[in-house]
């Protein structure tokens, strides 16, 4: 745990993205059709969703490890990685409808990878429903680890597995190809991998910064 | 002999026709080029700059609070 107080992954993400920022708009990219200048968006959009998982896939680590300890401080970094993987993915949508408003033509346009990603963030809306019904800490904790646990993969499948074997408009879905293998060159790789790692672990600070507040107000509401 | 004309030509015809399909992409190259770019680029370096100054300030604000206990 000694790790979210340390500073140099902070610096190191925040250099990266600067980096990002900068060679992300001067470095080339490929002339495709329809798309033209918006695939630098896969610099943006896509590493929301990577840092989403970071956080989530984090969750799910410290829900389980809370079911085998039952150690309070797991349970509340667990909601936090939640918390901030939730606004992540909000971020991800959004920036999804731009994109797809000036590539697909409509801002929604009920394709399978947009209607369950919406479902899927159903799901951890009503983690959050769940959590702020039960009153009880331990209740509240136990029965909210074991729902992230299960929520985890569903949403994994919704957003990953399931676009995949219907047709979709969304890049690597129904055998439309994914940006990895055309659209992507090497170029793009060299600004997209840092991204992707500089998001996460900007996901990363944030849900640390909250779980510390958390904690402390974890600690003053205990002392009472 | 005719055959590797003609295939050449093909090829040729084929090259050419791909330069046109890459070329046709309208691309912000003008943009880029003028130099204006960069002004966009600044900007959102400034916003980024600002916001990971905050997140370290909050950072440190906390370590503060969290020494006093």
């Amino acid at each position: 745990m000694k790790f979210i107080y340390q500073t140099w992954w902070k610096v190191l993400a925040v250099l990266l993205l600067l980096y990002t920022l900068i060679a992300g708009f001067l470095l080339g990219v490929p002339r495709l059709p329809i798309l033209h200048e918006t695939i630098r968006n896969v610099y943006f959009h896509v590493p929301m969703w990577m840092a989403m998982f970071a956080v989530f896939t984090i969750s799910v680590i410290y829900s389980i490890k809370y079911l085998n300890t039952g150690k309070e401080k797991y349970d509340l970094i667990a909601v936090e990685c939640v918390n901030t993987g939730t606004f992540f993915y909000v971020l991800g949508l959004i920036t999804g409808m731009m994109w797809a408003k000036y590539t697909w033509g409509e801002y929604w346009s009920n394709d399978p990878k947009q209607n369950s990603a919406a479902i899927a963030f159903l799901l951890y809306c009503a983690y959050a429903v769940l959590r702020n019904s039960i009153d009880e800490e331990q209740k509240r904790a136990k029965i909210s680890a074991i729902y992230n646990i299960f929520a985890f993969p569903i949403m994994v499948v919704l957003i990953m597995v399931l676009p995949r074997m219907t047709d979709s408009l969304h890049p690597g879905n129904g055998g439309n190809p994914a940006f990895g293998k055309l659209d992507m060159d090497n170029h793009m790789r060299m600004v997209f991998y840092p991204a992707c790692i500089g998001w996460c672990f900007i996901a990363l600070w944030i849900a640390t910064l909250r779980y510390r507040i958390r904690l402390i107000e974890y600690k003053n509401n205990e002392i009472n | 002999m005719r055959k590797i004309f003609v295939l050449a030509f093909l090829l040729l015809g084929y090259i050419t026709a791909f330069a046109r399909q890459n070329g046709g992409v309208e691309m912000a190259d003008a943009m880029r080029g003028s130099g204006k770019i960069y002004v966009v680029i600044a900007v959102i370096a400034i916003i980024f700059i600002g916001l990971a100054i905050y997140l370290f300030s909050i950072d440190r604000r906390l370590k503060k609070i969290e020494k006093e206990k």
